[in-house]
């Protein structure tokens, strides 16, 4: 109803088709860089090298996507969108069980040391894997994760990014409802699981999609702890197919594999997109 | 045992043993090729698994150059390093200070008791990665060496002589003049700036790059790449670059897209520029000799390489050591070297690849391939002129790029900019030496 | 911010939060506490010996006049990260907010970049600005401007600048446009009524009232530009020209693993640990203080 009010007070003429001129700028703007890796995906290596590149994309898509996809650099490009898949999900499963639970943890208890916890908890946000590799390279190797799903996700869950969303979300549900069930001496974890867990479902949405791609887009780590072909994953694939030395970078093929890097990441958005903004303004108000 | 197993690849055929293949040892060797490289790396390790059956090899691409040192490195601190890595050339004074983590080919070959001739191999080329009491440490893999690339129709078009003669950088210079009078955009452009013009500066003109016979002699050593002869050239490109003769593409070989696309007329690049420039350039182009400033004692000595060399990692059983033996001897051998040679444009790293490929008759039809073996080889080197061993090298060379960057946006003169990088350098050798010592 | 209604009990607390706090202690706190401990050594790059040089390595940094113009490449680089994040992503969102029908299309399309790698989104802007092949540099040509980044200091920074916000964008623009729709629209009716101009009512009314969202927005992409865009100055300019793009992170990086010097890449880490901390402690202090409705 409010929304309807708003669009009558907003919507006047030439007003109105101004701002969808601007809009359709920005999002062009902000296209393009796409649009170029697919239609460089479609053509040949002379039509790049030679500038300018067309714009409009050219006949060889089902070559250089099937180069792309069943030649890759070690292993075909289909393997690497499997591990990346796999990872990605276990990041983004592995960090939203946690943070759940510790969460709930500090929202609704207080318990003994559970200041220092929470700012333990908190620091990790800040501090990314990159910071402190070669230490966390050698727990791992210590462990015998090196080539395995589990070396690959469990470095990448210890950071605090899902908590402190969700500690925001627990934050603002109504004091009552906590209230109520203690009054009706419900356990804690029946008040988590009957009221407070499907009260998140939007937020896991949201930090699933913000977590995968997160997941998706590891590159420095995966490079160095998987030693095997099979486990690499499509990111850090791309990068390889940079020549290192001499050699000529194969552009429509790098921008191939550009783009199927992109394409399940985009999908997981752009399917889940209502519930994902859904979360988001549920957790900000 | 590997005998046995290169003659059957001579022969052509596989002389399977059922009994062998049961005890089958399998060995990592980690590099650094993607494409045309990767695919030529992997049909070399496919034709030695073929060829026996005592040995597998498994080959891993970790990444650029330095991505796999860093991997091989991190992967020992976890004990799960590979038998065989790939180390470029700046990475060898940090593999050689690392013993405990390295065997030297030398004594792999010995203990393996597989027949290893080190006279067989080019000395110019394996004196990079000698000891010097003439060890060999690592077997050299892909070496190159820079060279002058020539688009002839640009000179042509400009109204130069397409062969007129670019041996020394003061015909170089004249022809700049001229190319720039007549228009041309791009008259010279460099790949691996810090390696062509200072490293290979300094050997090709038997001058010290560091003190010390620089670093083979010891860890305290000091960079001297800010000596006369380099001040020089470096203010010389400078101007060229101020004037639009010489054109900065970037750090690495960026200007080979521009040299290929033919834009540039000329191009200072490695030997091994050959396949990609064969490939993709729609003029006539040939290759020249590095040139020299005529008038400096001493040049043209002779220039260095550059690319990678395969370690041997310590911490493995004696039979993989004779599995790295026989694949390393396969490498090596000169059926094997000589297709390498003629397909990327690399030296053969011994001297029977080389002559086998003048016997077939491949410098022939492809005039000037012989340019960087002949450039490499032409004399005895020099102690200046044998190769480069500092620690932290590749952060160095990033000194020197950026030093190199100021010049020729002329933030700095060539004087202040090399000072820099030999102070710059010289804390960072400063500090490889402590952590070696 | 505490809730005032809270469980009793505190063994159930502790075994809900343990495996955080575990995987954390692991995975995060003790390969940081390695990195202090590492810090005050030169180690050989395959730890077969170090040498204990105290806080030397601290020393040699501080007094590395380039590793404190690390630190100034650092701010300005995260200052404009983060406008070029931020800034169009209201602007978009605000022009979204006002095009009610057609806004799914649009945000549809806008959140493309989210999506993308950094490490990719380096290779796609190195493509469209490849002094070679790059068709945005070649048109410039065109137009009479020579784009080279890789010697231009200036132009260097704006090109790994932009390519970091990219996706960033896309991300902000969420964030703002779910808190936008979020706004009461009552209060917004009731401006209008009065005869508040648009812009007027944006700044008065609308942005202090996404001042939460705005400053979640503001720590989450200061730190992005802090360490995620790593991959976007290794695909683009590895920190050059001369040392234009250097932030502090690069430098960790290229110190410790291009360099493979150990001693001076974790005094790095510390040193960026402190700075990280005293940045989050002031902004939990701000946060609780300034940010209310």
């Amino acid at each position: 109803m409010a929304r309807e009010v708003t669009g009558m007070v907003e919507r006047r003429g030439m007003g109105l088709w101004f701002t969808h001129l601007l809009m359709i700028a920005g999002v062009l703007v902000i296209f393009f860089p796409i649009w170029l890796a697919f239609v460089a995906s479609t053509v040949t290596q002379p039509e790049i090298v030679q500038p300018p590149m067309p714009l409009w994309p050219g006949d060889r898509f089902i070559e250089n996507y099937t180069a792309a996809l069943f030649s890759g650099v070690n292993v075909p490009v289909l393997t690497m969108l499997a591990n990346s898949m796999v990872m990605a999900i276990g990041i983004a499963v592995g960090k939203i069980v946690i943070s759940l639970l510790s969460a709930f943890a500090i929202v609704y208890f207080r318990f003994p040391g559970r200041n220092i916890f929470f700012w333990l908890i908190f620091l990790t946000l800040m501090l990314p894997v990159e910071v402190r590799i070669v230490p966390t390279y050698e727990v791992i190797a210590g462990f015998g994760m090196l080539n395995s799903y589990s070396g690959l996700i469990f470095p990448l869950i210890a950071s605090a990014t899902a908590t402190f969303l969700f500690r925001q979300f627990f934050l603002t549900v109504p004091d009552e409802l906590a209230e109520a069930a203690r009054v009706d001496g419900a356990r804690p974890m029946r008040f988590f699981w009957d009221i407070l867990l499907p009260m998140s479902r939007t937020n896991i949405a949201a930090l699933f999609v913000i977590l995968f791609i997160y997941g998706w887009n590891q590159y420095l780590w995966p490079l160095l702890i998987t030693t095997d072909p099979s486990m690499n994953t499509i990111v850090m694939g791309i990068k390889q197919m940079f020549p290192s030395g001499d050699d000529v970078a194969d552009w429509p093929v790098i921008m191939a594999t550009s783009i199927l890097a992109m394409v399940p990441p985009v999908v997981v958005v752009i399917s889940m997109q209502k519930l994902f903004i859904r979360g988001l303004v549920d957790s900000e108000k | 045992m590997h005998k046995t197993a290169f003659g059957a690849l001579l022969a052509g055929t596989t002389m399977l043993s059922p009994m062998a293949a049961m005890a089958q040892t399998d060995i990592q060797f980690w590099h650094a090729f993607t494409g045309r490289l990767g695919e030529l790396v992997a049909a070399q390790v496919e034709t030695f698994n073929s060829s026996q059956s005592d040995y597998h090899v498994t080959a891993t691409h970790k990444g650029n150059y330095s991505e796999t040192l860093n991997a091989g490195i991190a992967a020992f601190r976890a004990g799960e390093q590979p038998q065989i890595l790939m180390v470029f050339e700046v990475g060898t004074a940090t593999m050689m200070s690392a013993k405990g983590a390295i065997k030297p080919v030398h004594e792999v070959m010995a203990d393996a008791g597989a027949d290893f001739d080190p006279d067989a191999y080019i000395g110019s080329v394996k004196g990079y990665y000698t000891s010097t009491d003439g060890q060999m440490l690592s077997l050299p893999f892909n070496s190159s060496t820079p060279v002058l690339w020539v688009n002839r129709d640009a000179l042509a078009g400009a109204g130069i002589d397409p062969d007129t003669d670019l041996s020394t950088w003061q015909n170089v210079d004249a022809t700049l003049d001229k190319l720039k009078d007549a228009g041309h955009d791009c008259p010279l452009t460099t790949a691996w700036q810090s390696w062509i013009h200072l490293e290979n500066l300094s050997a090709y003109h038997d001058v010290p790059f560091a003190t010390k016979d620089n670093g083979f002699a010891g860890l305290d050593t000091e960079l001297a790449l800010n000596g006369p002869v380099q001040v020089r050239h470096i203010a010389q490109m400078g101007e060229w670059a101020g004037e639009g003769k010489f054109i900065y593409a970037g750090r690495r070989n960026e200007g080979g897209a521009n040299f290929r696309a033919g834009e540039c007329a000329l191009f200072t690049e490695s030997s091994a520029g050959y396949a990609g420039i064969k490939a993709e350039a729609q003029f006539d182009f040939d290759v020249r000799p590095l040139p020299y400033w005529d008038g400096v004692d001493g040049a043209p000595q002779n220039t260095i390489i550059g690319g990678a060399s395969l370690w041997v990692m310590e911490g493995h059983e004696a039979e993989e050591y004779k599995a790295v033996a026989a694949f390393l001897n396969f490498l090596s051998s000169t059926e094997v070297q000589a297709k390498w040679h003629q397909d990327t444009g690399y030296l053969p790293i011994t001297i029977a690849a080389g002559e086998k490929t003048r016997a077939d008759g491949f410098y022939a039809a492809n005039p000037g391939t012989d340019v960087a073996v002949i450039q490499m080889t032409a004399k005895q080197p020099t102690a200046n002129s044998k190769g480069l061993r500092l620690g932290s090298f590749d952060q160095i060379r990033g000194i020197i790029d950026e030093e190199l960057e100021a010049v020729w946006s002329d933030d700095k003169d060539a004087q202040a900019a090399l000072d820099s990088a030999a102070t710059r350098g010289n804390q960072l050798l400063r500090r490889f030496e402590q952590a070696n010592r | 911010m505490e809730k005032r209604v809270t469980f009793k009990g505190w063994l159930l607390p502790l075994c809900l939060i343990a495996p955080q706090v575990v995987i954390s202690a692991v995975f995060f706190f003790y390969p940081a506490g390695q990195a202090v401990w590492q810090s005050l050594f030169i180690p050989d790059p395959f730890g077969l010996s170090s040498r204990f040089v105290g806080l030397g390595n601290f020393e040699y940094l501080l007094g590395d006049p380039y590793y404190r113009s690390a630190f100034v490449t650092t701010a300005i680089f995260s200052t404009l990260v983060t406008l070029t994040a931020m800034v169009p992503a209201l602007f978009l969102a605000v022009l979204a907010d006002r095009l009610v029908k057609s806004a799914g299309v649009y945000r549809t399309l806008l959140i493309w970049p989210y999506a993308v790698a950094p490490a990719v989104a380096g290779v796609l802007w190195l493509f469209m600005f490849n002094t070679r092949v790059g068709v945005v540099a070649w048109y410039l040509g065109q137009l009479g401007y020579d784009w080279n980044h890789v010697l231009n200091e200036g132009e260097a920074m704006g090109l790994v600048v932009v390519a970091s916000s990219w996706g960033r964008i896309s991300y902000n623009f969420l964030f703002f446009f779910a808190a936008l729709q979020a706004v009461p629209r009552s209060i917004i009716e009731a401006a209008a009524i009065d005869g508040a101009r648009f812009w007027r009512r944006f700044f008065t009314i609308v942005l202090p009232l996404l001042s939460p969202t705005t400053f979640f927005l503001l720590v989450v992409n200061v730190v992005y530009a802090f360490f995620e865009t790593f991959g976007v100055i290794h695909t683009i300019t590895s920190g050059g020209p001369q040392q234009a793009t250097t932030i502090l992170v690069y430098k960790v990086f290229s110190d410790g693993f291009v360099g493979q010097d150990l001693g001076s890449s974790a005094a790095q880490s510390v040193i960026l640990l402190v700075v990280v901390g005293l940045l989050t402690v002031v902004q939990f202090k701000f946060v609780e203080k300034r940010v209310h409705y």
